[in-house]
C-alpha cells in the first residue's frame, strides 16, 4: 500500500449546537482522487475545510502526509498551533472554491504569482515563468494580463486552479469547483481537473457531477447527515448502492 | 449603412436650458449685489489677494493638512484593524479611542493639545524607576503651537476615518480571505496585499471628504496661534479692520485649494479601481456614457 496523504480518523465538527460531522473516517492515498457525494446540509463542504484547517474540528484527527492539521501532539496534550505554522501547513494543500475567490484587483498571471512570490519567496522573473506555464496548461496563456471581472466563470475557475498549483500542492481540493457555473461552461473545468487526476496529482472532489465522478474518481465517498453512509469504487457506490439513502440520492441526481 | 438603421431625432430637453438660465442668472445677481455693496473694498481685496502674509499662511494650510491627514490615516488603519480583531483588548482601547476624540469638539481638543503646558510644565521621555531620560525638557519647546495643532487635528481625524477604514475592510467578501489563507498567506501580508487594496475602493470616496474637511478645520488653529491662512488673515483684518474684505481672500484661498486638492482623488479612485467594473456599473445606473472595462 502506498504512502497516505490524507488520513481522516472520527473527525467531528459542530457549529454550536449543531454537529454538522459526526465521525468521519476516510483515507486517501497518494495519487489518487476521491470523489465526495451528498446532499447538500450533508456536511461534505465542511469537511473538505477542516482538511486544510479553515475550520477547526472539535474532535477526531486529520493527517496530511503525515502531519497533524493545526494542532501539535506533545504526549497526551494537544497544542493550538500559531497562524504562522498553520498557514505553512495549507501551503502544500491546494484549494479551489465555488465562487471561485480570485482577486479581483490582480489580473490572471498576477493572481497565480502572488503567493508564490509573497509566500514562498521565489524570485518574480522565475515565478512568472511558471506562472505562464500553469495558464498555458490550463488553456488561458493568452489571457494572462485579464482581470478576473473579463474573465468567464470556467476562465476565472481555470485561473483558480493554476493559482492553487503555483504553490506546487500535494493535495487539491475542490469545493464544488462546477456548481456556480453555466451548463457550458463546465466541461471546460473538468477537463483541467481530469488531466491533473492523469499528472498523478492527490484530489478531493467534492461534486454533483456524476460523469466525472465514475471516469476519474478511484474511490467514491456518498455522506449524509455528518456521516459517510457507504464508500467504495465508483462502480460499487453508483452502479450498485446498498443503502436506501445512496439510491435514493443516485437517483434524484442522475 | 443598412435601410433599418436607426436615425432618429435625440430627444429634446428645453427644461435643462430653461434652468440653466435661470440658475446662471441668479449667481449674476448675488455676485454683483456682494460686488456694488458700498460697505465691501474690492481695492482691498485684490490688494491683500497675493499679500506673501496670506500666501504664507496659505502654504502652511497645506502643509498641516497633509501632515495632519497622513498620520490620520495610518492612524486610522491600525484603529480599524484593531477593532476588528478577535482581541478583546485591542477593541476595547480602539473604540473607547474612537469614542472619545468622536465625542468631545474639535476646538476643545486643540486647546487642550495647545494648553498642555499649563497641566504638564516638563516633559520627560524615559524608562519608569530608572535614572534612563531618552528626552526632557520644557513642554512648550518639545511641543510648540504647530505641533500641538497637528498632533489634535490627526488624532481627531483618525477617529472618524478609522470607521471609514473598517467600513472598506468589511465590504470585501469574505472569500478573499479563505482563499489567501488557503493559499499560506498570514494575516498582516493579506491585509495589505489582498484586503487593503480592495478596500480603497470604499474608502477613498469618503476620506476625500475627511480631507477637504481637515483643510477647513485647520482654521480652528487660530486659537493657538498657528500662523495659517485664517490666522493670518485676522491679524491684518485686526489692524486695517477690513474684515469683511480679508474673509472674502481667505475664503478665494480656501476655495481654490480645496478644488485644487480634489484632483488626486480621481487619479486615486482609477488606480484602484482596476480591475472592477466601476465605469460600467456607474453607467448603466444613470444610463449614460460608453461601456467600457476599466483595466
Amino acid at each position: 500500500m502506498s504512502q497516505l496523504m490524507v488520513d481522516a480518523r472520527s473527525v467531528r465538527k459542530s457549529f454550536g449546537s449543531n454537529e454538522v460531522l459526526k465521525g468521519i473516517s476516510l483515507s486517501v492515498e497518494q495519487g489518487q482522487v476521491l470523489v465526495l457525494l451528498g446532499p447538500s446540509g450533508s456536511g461534505k463542504s465542511t469537511f473538505l475545510r477542516c482538511i486544510n484547517h479553515l475550520e477547526t474540528i472539535n474532535g477526531g484527527r486529520i493527517y496530511v502526509d503525515g502531519d497533524l492539521m493545526g494542532y501539535r501532539q506533545a504526549g497526551d496534550v494537544l497544542h493550538e498551533m500559531k497562524p504562522a505554522a498553520i498557514a505553512a501547513q495549507r501551503r502544500h494543500i491546494g484549494m479551489v472554491f465555488q465562487r471561485f475567490n480570485l482577486f479581483p484587483h490582480l489580473t490572471a498571471i498576477e493572481n497565480v504569482i502572488e503567493a508564490p512570490i509573497g509566500v514562498n519567496k521565489e524570485n518574480a522573473k522565475d515565478a512568472k515563468k511558471r506562472g505562464m506555464a500553469l495558464l498555458e496548461r490550463v488553456g488561458l496563456g493568452d489571457k494572462f494580463d485579464h482581470y478576473p471581472s473579463q474573465l468567464s466563470g470556467g476562465q476565472q475557475q481555470r485561473v483558480a486552479i493554476a493559482r492553487a498549483l503555483a504553490m506546487e500542492p500535494k493535495l487539491m481540493l475542490f469545493d464544488e469547483p462546477t456548481s456556480a457555473l453555466d451548463p457550458e461552461l463546465v466541461g471546460e473545468v473538468l477537463g483541467v481537473m481530469r488531466d491533473l487526476a492523469k499528472d498523478g496529482m492527490t484530489m478531493i472532489v467534492v461534486t454533483h457531477e456524476m460523469g466525472f465522478a465514475r471516469e476519474v474518481a478511484d474511490t467514491v465517498v456518498f455522506m449524509d447527515q455528518g456521516l459517510v453512509v457507504e464508500a467504495g469504487s465508483p462502480a460499487e457506490v453508483l452502479d450498485n448502492p446498498q443503502h436506501e439513502r445512496t439510491k435514493a440520492f443516485i437517483n434524484s441526481v442522475l | 449603412m443598412n435601410e433599418d438603421d436607426v436615425v432618429a431625432k435625440p430627444l429634446r430637453h428645453p427644461w435643462r436650458w430653461i434652468s440653466g438660465v435661470l440658475v446662471v442668472g441668479v449667481l449674476a445677481l448675488f455676485i454683483y449685489s456682494l460686488w456694488s455693496s458700498p460697505s465691501v473694498d474690492h481695492g482691498i481685496i485684490v490688494q491683500y489677494l497675493f499679500n506673501p502674509q496670506i500666501l504664507n499662511g496659505a502654504v502652511l494650510t497645506v502643509v498641516i493638512t497633509v501632515v495632519s491627514m497622513l498620520i490620520a490615516t495610518i492612524l486610522a488603519v491600525i484603529l480599524a484593524v484593531m477593532k476588528l480583531s478577535p482581541n478583546p483588548l485591542l477593541k476595547l482601547v480602539a473604540s473607547a479611542f474612537i469614542g472619545f476624540f468622536r465625542g468631545t469638539p474639535l476646538l476643545l481638543q486643540i486647546v487642550f493639545w495647545g494648553y498642555l503646558g499649563i497641566i504638564y510644565p516638563t516633559l520627560t521621555l524615559g524608562i519608569p524607576f530608572t535614572n534612563i531620560v531618552f528626552i526632557h525638557g520644557q513642554t512648550s519647546a518639545l511641543v510648540p503651537s504647530l505641533a500641538a495643532g497637528i498632533i489634535a487635528l490627526a488624532l481627531n481625524e483618525a477617529a472618524y476615518s478609522a470607521e471609514i477604514v473598517r467600513a472598506g475592510i468589511l465590504s470585501v467578501d469574505g472569500g478573499q480571505m479563505e482563499a489567501a489563507s488557503s493559499l499560506g498567506m498570514r494575516g498582516g501580508y493579506t491585509l495589505r496585499r489582498i484586503i487593503l487594496p480592495q478596500a480603497m475602493r470604499v474608502i477613498i470616496p469618503p476620506m476625500g471628504n475627511e480631507f477637504i474637511s481637515m483643510l477647513k478645520n485647520t482654521a480652528l488653529l487660530e486659537v493657538v496661534a498657528v500662523l495659517e491662512l485664517y490666522t493670518q488673515a485676522t491679524m491684518i483684518s485686526a489692524q486695517n479692520l477690513a474684515q469683511v474684505e480679508l474673509l472674502v481672500v481667505a475664503g478665494f484661498w480656501y476655495l481654490v485649494m480645496t478644488t485644487v486638492l480634489s484632483i488626486p482623488q480621481r487619479q486615486l479612485e482609477k488606480k484602484y479601481g482596476r480591475g472592477f467594473n466601476v465605469a460600467t456599473a456607474r453607467n448603466r445606473m444613470f444610463g449614460f456614457g460608453k461601456k467600457k472595462v476599466s483595466a
